[in-house]
């Protein structure tokens, strides 16, 4: 396969009892490259991306990753391999406090005995340098993250996200019920992975959102790819367009 | 000057901050009320008497505190801690082995509360439904083993009496316990890479499995912890009272999480505490106590624990914003 590609979806097809929400897609995301995945509401995105990540398999279709087959059965092996998924509405938890969020999951651990004990220092310590790495200056790792703003919340994800070395990170509408100010605090953040060498596809239907950064956009509608296209060589209301096109 | 004062909001703000904070205050409330109108509510006797009575429904609560923490219920709890010593004392009486005996029912508790798991996320049914049902069942089956009669209480189980509540000095063995319970579970709430996915489990679900935590399994893991602690506590009251008595634990699920919610957990799942609920348990306990030191007619306690629930959850929630707007 291509020695080129960070991942590569072929021929991917899924149904949920007779309805097909997918048939016959293909994506493929370089290494820092932004890709942007469009479509109207029910166009098969979060099928797309759900069988990326891990959480179900595609009744037909390969993956490739970084060059090699792979099949993900569940999210965690998705997150092993370096593809992490941040939903808005799943991203992290309110009712616990940022350096608990941040390495959910993947606690720090200092062994005593027989026993594992969760190095809160360490992970306070380690929390405030992930947190700096994406420019959010939050006040405390010990702060409950349900007293954050929307787009703080989704740092924190973002900072999580690159601690662990992710190399492609997937945001799901990341800018939903987002002020103008954080949406554009977020694709900074975008920008910033970018730079750092990790690749994101970035889900939404706000085509002014995901122009401006996406090196490439990638379009599906009603489970069929309508076609990929290099920004340059389209413009947001062609793509509109191609969203709605029945 | 102007450090002063900041430093002086911080420490009202960690103060503030404690989860216990509010549950401890109405402990010390409620006490004061009691030493006011009657004198030997304090004394050397009756504090031995309260501190005899609480880790029954202390261990109990403690284990649904953990459970509610990762968002289900167990209203089995009162079932399950009469059915315990019940088959206990029964296999003991048939010629088994008293440790034999304690570990089979002990593990039968384990097993119930794997099944309440395992039926409500294979079916993706309420918790509330799944142990309401089996509340039924399993008290059911204790009058069914029983024919509503108490069975005999076993010579052959003295050595477990002894090493579930007897008395040490001051206090009883099941105090020592009861502090064992509790800090092995704070241990594992708050110092556990388990703890931080039982939280994340109750406070959100979808979040804590994209990141990979097996939920179903943490949920299943906390109804045997809430189950097996349930039984545990039957066993201890089994065995302070040396009767076996087939209508024990009645309505006390409700008390477990009237324990639980008083101490600041949540009904919903993702806040609460095990030292909370500590302090609820006292809470309760120490209103049932007091109020027959006031010679109040028994039928109060029922109508405190109500007010006293409803008072703490309002308190929580609305300081919980204060606190929040503060910073």
């Amino acid at each position: 396969m291509s020695n080129t590609s960070l991942v590569k979806l072929l021929n991917i097809h899924k149904w949920f009892g007779r309805v097909c929400a997918l048939e016959g897609v293909e994506l493929d995301v370089d290494y820092s490259e932004i890709v942007g995945l469009v479509g109207d509401n029910g166009a098969g995105k979060s099928t797309l991306i759900k069988i990326l990540s891990g959480v179900y398999p595609p009744d037909k279709g390969e993956i490739y990753w970084q060059g090699e087959k792979v099949e993900f059965s569940s999210p965690q092996e998705a997150i092993t391999a370096g593809i992490e998924t941040i939903y808005q509405e799943t991203a992290v938890v309110d009712s616990m406090n940022i350096m608990r969020n941040i390495f959910m999951g993947r606690e720090k651990i200092r062994q005593i005995g027989p026993f594992g004990w969760l190095d809160l220092k360490k992970m306070a310590r380690e929390s405030i340098k992930a947190l700096e790495k994406v420019n959010l200056h939050l006040r405390s790792p010990a702060a409950m993250v349900g007293e954050l703003s929307g787009g703080q919340r989704q740092g924190v994800a973002i900072a999580r996200a690159m601690y662990f070395k992710t190399k492609l990170l997937i945001l799901d509408e990341p800018t939903n019920n987002l002020s103008v100010k954080e949406s554009k605090r977020i694709l900074e953040f975008i920008k910033d992975l970018k730079n750092q060498g990790i690749s994101s596809i970035f889900i939404t239907h706000n085509l002014h959102h995901v122009y401006p950064v996406a090196d490439r956009i990638f379009v599906l509608s009603h489970g069929k790819e309508v076609g990929v296209y290099l920004k340059e060589d389209t413009s947001i209301d062609e793509l509109t367009e191609l969203i709605t096109l029945k | 000057m102007a450090k002063d004062k900041v430093l002086g909001k911080w420490w009202f703000l960690k103060i503030l901050s404690i989860k216990e904070l509010i549950s401890l205050v109405m402990l010390i409330v409620v006490v004061m009320v009691f030493y006011a109108i009657s004198n030997i509510f304090l004394s050397w006797d009756n504090i031995g008497v309260i501190l005899e009575i609480v880790p029954e429904l202390g261990i109990a609560a403690a284990g649904i505190t953990v459970l509610m923490i990762s968002g289900e219920f167990d209203l089995s709890v009162g079932s399950v801690f009469a059915l315990a010593p019940i088959v206990l004392m029964m296999m003991v009486d048939a010629g088994i082995p008293l440790l034999v005996a304690t570990l089979i029912s002990l593990s039968f508790c384990c097993g119930i509360g794997a099944l309440n798991g395992t039926i409500t996320l294979r079916f993706g049914i309420p918790s509330f439904i799944t142990t309401l049902g089996m509340m039924m069942v399993w008290r059911g089956v204790v009058l069914l083993i029983t024919g509503g009669w108490p069975p005999p209480f076993p010579d052959k189980a003295i050595p477990l009496k002894q090493a579930v509540v007897g008395q040490l000095g001051l206090i009883y063995a099941s105090l020592i316990w009861y502090a064992g319970v509790t800090i092995i579970l704070w241990i594992l709430l708050e110092r556990s890479r388990y703890g931080n996915w039982v939280f994340a489990t109750g406070g959100n679900r979808q979040a804590a499995r994209v990141l990979g935590i097996n939920i179903a399994r943490v949920k299943v893991l906390n109804f045997v912890i809430a189950s097996f602690l349930a039984g545990f506590a039957g066993i201890v009251q089994g065995t302070r009272l040396g009767a076996l008595v087939p209508s024990a634990g009645t309505g006390m699920e409700l008390d477990c999480i009237a324990a639980a919610v008083i101490g600041g957990t949540y009904l919903m799942g993702g806040v609460g505490t095990v030292l909370g609920t500590v302090i609820g348990s006292f809470l309760i306990r120490i209103i049932d106590n007091g109020l027959v030191m006031a010679s109040a007619p028994g039928y109060w306690f029922r109508v405190f624990i109500g007010l006293i629930t409803i008072v703490a959850v309002i308190i929580n929630v609305t300081l919980g914003k204060r606190i929040s707007k503060l910073r």
